[in-house]
């Protein structure tokens, strides 16, 4: 088998094996699944009322491209997570020792979460549908937004991967990427118009990421008001291409070394 | 017979403390080794490298005639690991582990499925077959874990500490499962803090202590080393034992030892039967007192204790620094 086959053959065993997981455990689906509900109605109906848009959209289409970077940000993380716990359960050990590609356990860790995120976005996109989210674009465009989603959270998974590896506790991971991700995604025009920032908030808000991936969904699914001018920044002028800038970056630098701490770890 | 594993000068560091400080070894192809040694004395580290999970700091490691660092990918086909805590996928059935893991062997899908079938036969574990391994015991956890280092038909299996934390019927049940392997000619490198364990499983055994071999050969030589025969009392009544010592001194060969907590008194002597009649004789008018008399072989314990206790001292002043005092059954 040539090594390429060779890391595909493995990285499907390992994807199918964490699938089987979220087969085994409903409470990892209904937590995927029922907390972005949460937040769609939460949301849409709490701050819906106070926020102030501009004329021509109603809250629920902008707020849905928001809450669906967040989950799907929030998603990956538990890339991380499950990493260590493999670690600490001795799984990484086992396999480490069998003459397996050294990327396919990463491979299908990330590929299986990457699933778990479609699954999370198609519920919330049912919810959205429910509470006066519309996608007013074209079919291409309205899944290019859900791919953009999807790609950006993905490399997210490896950089998690190297955290996971790096912190070896589950719920350390958990917290600490909670302290890194709340802020990033509030810290972004998901929730809010960056108008209401404060001017240094407000420039760390329109180069975040977050604010380019949900920028660039809103603009794909047709959820921004036509004509209203878009903030003065390059990132937000450029959303896609800012945000698979971003992906390319992370994956570029994030999979070697996660592949190689991976080489390196040990249980203890 | 050639040799399946060679270890040649293995050093480990991690930061300041020398996990492996020079560590020798061979294991004959289809014997069992038993690799003994205290909590932290570097049996894991060993195989670990062995198993190409870790790098040695310096020396050299073959296994079957390979490279554990430059062959490291035909190691790892070669070989089979179970390590100190079964490491089963516990949402997956017993069978979906062995079939992962067969498939990871780069075994075909129906060749996988079919030496699952095998050994979840061969391991007792047919009828738990297609349940989640979290709903396992302990005992069949481990099993599962040693099929699965089975899968590819390993021509090397390293077994570290197998039998710790099972209660004594799948310790029974393990060694069993063990000793068929070693017949079937595995070649088994074992590591274990159970004596008793070692004794009955291993061919020969290599004792390690703080990162270096303080002894090896089989367990009737081990035993040779430390000597001969102990005399040993248990009294009803620990204030009986210093008389008892003075009483017995004069036919010790070493010093008595005396175990305040156990009520135990334990001395070293040379000869037969007739060792335990004169000290009975000696101690006439006081035998009420006494619970347990017996003259004994040294077990494995008492060469693991006199070799380990014996090192200690040996690296205290290698370093110069103040020996530790040993203390046995003492509150300090």
């Amino acid at each position: 088998m040539s090594s390429l086959a060779a890391t595909l053959s493995d990285s499907a065993v390992i994807t199918k094996r964490n699938l089987i997981k979220v087969k085994r455990v409903p409470d990892l689906i209904v937590f995927a699944t029922l907390s972005p509900i949460m937040f769609v109605l939460l949301f849409r109906y709490v701050f819906g009322g106070a926020i102030n848009l501009p004329p021509g959209i109603n809250y629920a289409e902008f707020l849905l491209p928001g809450i669906f970077a967040q989950t799907v940000v929030f998603g990956s993380t538990v890339t991380g997570a499950s990493i260590a716990e493999d670690l600490q359960k001795g799984l990484i050990d086992r396999f480490r020792s069998l003459p397996m590609s050294r990327a396919a356990v990463l491979i299908g860790r990330t590929v299986a979460d990457a699933g778990l995120n479609i699954i999370s976005i198609t519920v919330m996109a049912l919810t959205g549908l429910a509470v006066g989210w519309r996608i007013n674009s074209s079919v291409v465009e309205a899944i290019g937004g859900f791919v953009l989603l999807l790609v950006f959270a993905y490399a997210i998974s490896w950089l998690m991967a190297l955290v996971g590896l790096l912190v070896r506790t589950p719920e350390v991971v958990n917290n600490a990427s909670f302290m890194v991700i709340f802020p990033l995604t509030f810290a972004s025009n998901a929730f809010v118009p960056l108008e209401s920032f404060p001017a240094a908030l407000r420039v760390f808000a329109e180069w975040n990421p977050v604010s380019t991936v949900v920028q660039g969904a809103r603009e794909l699914f047709g959820n921004t008001v036509p004509g209203a001018p878009v903030p003065d920044a390059w990132p937000l002028q450029n959303p896609e291409l800012y945000t698979l800038l971003w992906t390319a970056i992370i994956l570029v630098v994030f999979v070697p070394l996660s592949v190689r701490a991976y080489r390196r770890t040990a249980a203890r | 017979m050639s040799e399946a594993i060679v270890v040649d000068g293995l050093v480990k560091r991690f930061g300041a403390t020398t996990a492996l400080d020079g560590v020798d070894l061979t294991v004959t192809e289809g014997s069992v080794l038993g690799l003994l040694g205290p909590n932290g004395a570097g049996k894991t580290t060993v195989v670990r490298i062995l198993t190409t999970l870790l790098e040695a700091d310096a020396g050299r490691a073959e296994v079957v005639g390979l490279d554990v660092v430059r062959e490291a990918d035909a190691v790892r086909a070669a070989i089979g690991l179970t390590g100190q805590y079964a490491a089963v996928d516990e949402y997956l059935t017993g069978f979906e582990n062995l079939e992962m893991v067969g498939r990871l062997y780069r075994l075909g899908k129906a060749e996988a499925r079919a030496r699952a079938g095998e050994l979840l036969e061969r391991f007792d574990l047919t009828g738990a077959a297609h349940r989640p391994a979290k709903t396992y015991s302990g005992g069949m956890r481990r099993r599962l874990d040693i099929a699965a280092s089975l899968i590819n038909r390993p021509r090397v299996l390293f077994l570290d500490e197998p039998t710790t934390g099972l209660d004594p019927r799948s310790r029974l049940a393990m060694w069993e499962f063990i000793a068929e392997l070693a017949d079937g000619g595995t070649t088994i490198l074992l590591t274990t803090q159970y004596l008793e364990e070692a004794d009955r499983l291993a061919d020969r055994m290599v004792v390690i202590d703080r990162g270096r071999v303080i002894a090896r050969g089989t367990a009737d030589e081990l035993k040779a080393q430390v000597g001969g025969q102990r005399l040993e009392f248990t009294v009803t009544d620990a204030a009986a034992l210093p008389g008892m010592v003075e009483a017995l001194r004069p036919l010790a060969v070493d010093e008595p030892h005396v175990d305040v907590a156990s009520r135990r008194l334990s001395m070293p002597v040379s000869g037969g039967a007739e060792v335990l009649a004169e000290a009975l004789r000696r101690l006439d008018g006081d035998t009420d007192r006494i619970f347990d008399v017996g003259l004994r072989r040294p077990d494995l314990d008492d060469v693991f204790l006199a070799l380990t206790g014996h090192a200690a001292e040996e690296v205290a002043t290698d370093d110069e620094q103040p020996a530790e005092p040993a203390v046995t059954g003492g509150v300090r």
